[in-house]
């Protein structure tokens, strides 16, 4: 079977002449910035991949929630482009023996890339399922050697005002930023993602460096990592700080925990008319059910 | 004046009507050529529900703009945009019904009852319905101007249900709903001030004797506050 990764993308196809025609100018420059977003990024096959159709790339790189970019579905797939994504390091600190700032090509050759095409869902009760490029959270997290201290892990996105100006309206606090308990973010399903479909990540689905957490709401998967803090208490989120009945800590993708103004029972996976039913932990409960083994998933939500 | 000559012309109600049309033709038009974005059905519940909002907000406008411009000719277009409100509220409530929840009426049950926004929203839909209901001249009749205006007052439950709709929609990005809300405050602000000075007028008619008890009423009877 031809695999995404092994198809050229339209993008890319597209662009190749352009991209030819600026070689003279930009010259070795273009190597080195990951100027472009349809760069191509090869990757082997990974497990847990869905035999699910993916959901055209244009999709899921022109609906995007984005929240620095704008609030509208297509405002980051607008303003995102100039967002400069090399150079780019990743700061990895608190209760680990070796507390360090990657540079992200450091990071990208600690293991072998895999694609794996997981199944998406939006709090929003939206879904789509892509190819994903990346590895394991944990091969990182083993690099930095936690301590006993460290109980969850705490992320943080990239904000520069100057560079996310629609930022300021969004009605959220930034930085945006994110965590999981230890032994989630330890699952080899938690993925450390640097592409999709065949190339590096567009700007707007979080360049050059995001989570994925495929059995989670879509907003626990953190675009555009700065910073990894090893903690020992459960650390704030987001969306649980703008609105703590409605976005938990654990936001796993459970149909029968309504959203308080909607239900989450079923959603809409974009380009199907109609709907389909939500499954628990997103269809992922075979590999994560026993994370939770004997917590009330309805206080917990 | 060739504004009042303008808007007095019979075939001026073709160009409005038009108007009122091209949002759900342009809507047509994107769906026929696949351009809806990623999300067609929510492109569509979004788009529709905008434009009953903004018809009426734009109902709305027409009584304050009658007195501010002094420009009575407007009431002629006020049915056909309050019937435009209507009809963009049919369309949402229709995208609603068929295309989020497929006619699932028990599940539709659940959600009137037990989600705030879609209560909201359901509540300015159906207030909307007798105002259509009772849009003609007949109607007028059968109910006398005076309870046919008091009926007609639903507008303001239909407007301000429709911002609070949107309001408890939206995540956390308010600027559009203020942005409506403020447009219906100052709207319905308008027709309070209005009203207050026509009770002054009349107060101060009636304390100097040049008015009875009739003419503190009769130009109630026909004002056009509404």
């Amino acid at each position: 079977m031809l695999r995404y990764s092994e198809v050229t993308p339209k993008d890319v196809y597209l662009n190749r002449r352009r991209f030819l025609a600026t070689v003279p100018l930009a010259g070795a420059a273009f190597f080195t910035t990951r100027a472009s977003a349809s760069a191509k990024l090869t990757a082997t096959k990974g497990p847990f991949s869905t035999d699910e159709k993916p959901t055209p790339f244009q999709d899921v790189a022109s609906y995007n929630n984005f929240y620095e970019f704008g609030t509208g579905k297509e405002d980051p797939s607008r303003s995102a482009g100039k967002l400069k994504t090399s150079p780019w390091s990743i700061a990895v600190e608190g209760a680990v023996a070796k507390p360090q700032v990657f540079d992200l090509d450091a990071v990208m050759k600690m293991a072998p890339l895999e694609e794996r095409i997981y199944r998406h869902r939006c709090v929003e009760a939206w879904s789509i399922v892509v190819p994903w490029i990346g590895f394991p959270l944990n091969t990182l997290i083993k690099v930095v050697e936690p301590t006993a201290k460290a109980k969850f892990v705490a992320f943080q996105s990239l904000y520069d005002p100057k560079q996310m100006p629609a930022a300021r309206y969004a009605g959220i606090a930034f930085p945006y930023v994110e965590g999981l308990r230890m032994d989630e973010a330890m699952h080899p399903l938690a993925l450390l993602c640097f592409g999709m479909y065949g190339q590096v990540l567009p700007n707007q689905d979080g360049a050059p460096v995001r989570l994925v957490v495929p059995w989670k709401y879509g907003f626990k998967s953190i675009k555009s990592i700065v910073k990894i803090k090893f903690v020992e208490k459960e650390p704030p989120t987001t969306w649980n700080l703008s609105s703590a009945r409605e976005y938990g800590f654990y936001s796993n993708v459970n149909p029968t925990v309504d959203h308080p103004r909607w239900s989450q029972a079923s959603e809409r996976r974009l380009g199907e008319f109609g709907k389909r039913k939500t499954l628990m932990f997103n269809g992922y409960g075979d590999q994560v059910a026993s994370l939770y083994a004997g917590m009330d998933l309805r206080k917990n939500y | 004046m060739t504004w009042k000559r303008l808007l007095s012309r019979r075939w001026m109600k073709i160009p409005v009507f038009l108007l009122g049309l091209a949002p759900v033709l342009l809507l047509a038009w994107k769906a026929f050529h696949q351009d809806l974005g990623a999300n067609p059905i929510e492109f569509i519940t979004h788009a529709t529900g905008d434009w009953t909002l903004r018809f009426l907000a734009i109902t709305l406008a027409i009584s304050p703009l009658r007195r501010l411009l002094g420009l009575p000719e407007l009431i002629r277009f006020r049915r056909m945009l309050g019937l435009f409100a209507f009809f963009y509220g049919c369309l949402h409530f229709t995208t609603y019904l068929w295309l989020d929840k497929f006619f699932d009426f028990a599940e539709i049950t659940k959600d009137v009852w037990k989600r705030p926004f879609i209560t909201a929203g359901f509540l300015g839909f159906i207030s909307m319905a007798p105002l259509a209901l009772t849009s003609t001249a007949g109607w007028i009749r059968r109910l006398g101007g005076r309870r046919w205006q008091m009926l007609h007052r639903l507008i303001y439950v239909s407007a301000i249900a429709g911002v609070v709709h949107y309001y408890w929609l939206v995540k956390s990005d308010i600027r559009l709903p203020l942005l409506y809300g403020s447009i219906v405050l100052l709207l319905l602000a308008e027709r309070a001030v209005a009203a207050f000075r026509k009770s002054r007028v009349n107060l101060g008619a009636w304390k100097s004797g040049g008015g009875n008890t009739a003419s503190i009423s009769k130009p109630r009877a026909s004002s056009s506050a509404r």
